[in-house]
């Protein structure tokens, strides 16, 4: 992707900015300026959930150009809590641990990068939440 | 150096990758001793370079802070092993957190004290007033040449501190820093050399003990303290060997550096040691807890810092995950995933 490109599409990759049509409430990822359902042109930017669940997946084993480092990788369709589906790549997790109603959070990575000497795309993929509980550690130690 | 108002921390956070190699399956592909270094070391994934987890850090650290993001006017990310040589960490990091373009923002580089030294420049832009909060990374993938010693400890990590004035919403303020600098060649990295080189057993006594020990006892003497007024410490931790022989050499006590020892477990995550172990200290600390941190960077200097642990660090604690949560999601590889990993091989 060219220079320009990635600079554009920095907010939605970054941090999941989408847009909110407000007639119909319709949620877009990428952002839309013009509704695609009703029309509108009333639309304000709005976050997307950061976590969510695991609708359906696949591996992807012969990738397209500029993905290959990366192979074999899952990508995943995701239900977020504000409903909104997204496509991602699922990482931290293993093909045979994968399954349907896994639990996501978006984390930061790199998507590609142009050969040695291009830019790096930086961008959300998903992993599977980091769970924690205050309550249950304790410190062991003093 | 005291800051003349006075500053404290508003906001902290980790981040470690979850792949592990075992030091011994690093020996075991070299053929060399069973005496290891460490246990483990956090391994990035092929995905993550040092400003992936300096985002991840930072955005626990926001999280935990309990501020807008667009009132950070400064961040400094410390790193060895930034993904460009040219173009900063700190504005794709502003970017994912959503800060004002109103920055101020850099890469640091002193080898493992860059975070610390970041540390150092926020303390001093929240203390003059310049900014209202600075956020200060240490963030590293840290490399070491195959079959080499350094190749059993360089690690992945990141730590993220937002610091503002002293206040009610503060962790812990800090009572002042102390640098100590030399030119001590014990470890260096040419331009476009992929592995740093080191020179053995002078990265010791002259080195890391003579820079760490004397930041450590010029701090304690500004500020006249001991090494009984501090509850906790945290030294930067290149093995398991050298901060606890620091400890020693300081009169402190085992107990009071295990609760920040992370590098038997994660390795030397560089600019990000200290750091993290400094959160992972105050993840156990209590309010009045005094925390010495010193770090150390090659080439050659420490900075160290006296904290005290405010009421705050109560009700902000759970808001973030605790570093005790990415020590245990951990998934072990062998050395052959782990050279795809941090991109050993050549193809």
């Amino acid at each position: 992707m060219s220079a320009p490109a990635v600079r554009r599409e920095i907010p939605y990759r970054y941090r999941l900015m989408g847009t909110k049509c407000l007639n119909c409430g319709a949620l877009f990822h990428p952002p839309q300026r013009i509704c695609p359902k009703c029309g509108s042109k009333d639309l304000v930017e709005e976050e997307l959930a950061w976590r969510g669940r695991l609708v359906a997946y696949t591996v992807i084993r012969r990738p397209p150009k500029g993905y290959e480092d990366y192979k074999p990788y899952i990508v995943g369709l995701i239900e977020l809590k504000d409903g909104k589906l997204i496509l991602a790549q699922i990482v931290d997790c293993d093909i045979e641990e994968v399954r349907p109603g896994l639990k996501l959070e978006a984390t930061f990575r790199r998507i590609r990068e142009d050969g040695k000497s291009g830019i790096i795309e930086y961008g959300y993929k998903f992993r599977p939440v980091i769970e924690w509980n205050w309550q249950k550690k304790p410190n062991p130690e003093k | 150096m005291k800051p003349l108002s006075a500053v404290g921390i508003v906001g902290y956070a980790g981040y470690i990758p979850i792949y592990r190699i075992k030091a011994a399956e690093i020996g075991r592909v070299w053929g060399t001793g069973c005496k290891y270094p460490i246990i483990e070391k956090a391994v990035a994934a092929i995905d993550e370079d040092a400003t992936t987890m300096a985002v991840e850090a930072a955005r626990y650290a926001v999280a935990r802070a309990q501020i807008n993001p667009e009132e950070i006017g400064a961040i400094y990310v410390g790193s060895e092993s930034k993904p460009y040589a040219v173009k900063p960490s700190g504005t794709i990091v502003a970017e994912a957190l959503g800060i004002s373009s109103q920055l101020l923002a850099a890469d640091y580089e002193f080898a493992c004290k860059a975070g610390t030294e970041a540390f150092q420049t926020c303390i001093a832009l929240v203390a003059s007033g310049m900014v209202k909060y600075g956020m200060a990374i240490g963030a590293d993938t840290a490399q070491g040449r195959p079959s080499d010693e350094l190749e059993f400890t360089a690690a992945s990590g990141a730590a993220a501190f937002i610091f503002g004035k002293k206040s009610e919403e503060t962790i812990a303020y800090v009572e002042g820093t102390h640098s100590y600098s030399t030119d001590t060649p014990d470890f260096w990295r040419r331009p476009e050399e992929p592995y740093p080189s080191h020179y053995w057993r002078f990265t010791g006594k002259p080195a890391y003990f003579k820079h760490v020990l004397s930041a450590a006892k010029g701090l304690m003497e500004e500020l006249n303290l001991t090494p009984d007024d501090f509850d906790y410490a945290v030294f930067h931790q290149p093995n398991t060997k050298f901060p606890l022989a620091a400890a020693k050499m300081l009169g402190i006590e085992e107990e009071k550096i295990k609760p920040g020892l992370l590098v038997p477990i994660i390795g030397n995550t560089y600019s990000a040691s200290s750091p993290l172990g400094l959160a992972a200290t105050l993840d156990v600390a209590k309010p009045g807890d005094r925390i010495l941190m010193v770090s150390y960077g090659s080439g050659a200097g420490s900075d160290a810092f006296s904290f005290v642990v405010q009421e705050a660090i109560e009700w902000k604690r759970p808001l973030a995950p605790p570093i005790a949560a990415f020590v245990n999601r951990k998934k072990l590889v062998d050395y052959a995933c782990y050279t795809r990993y941090r991109r050993k091989l050549r193809k």
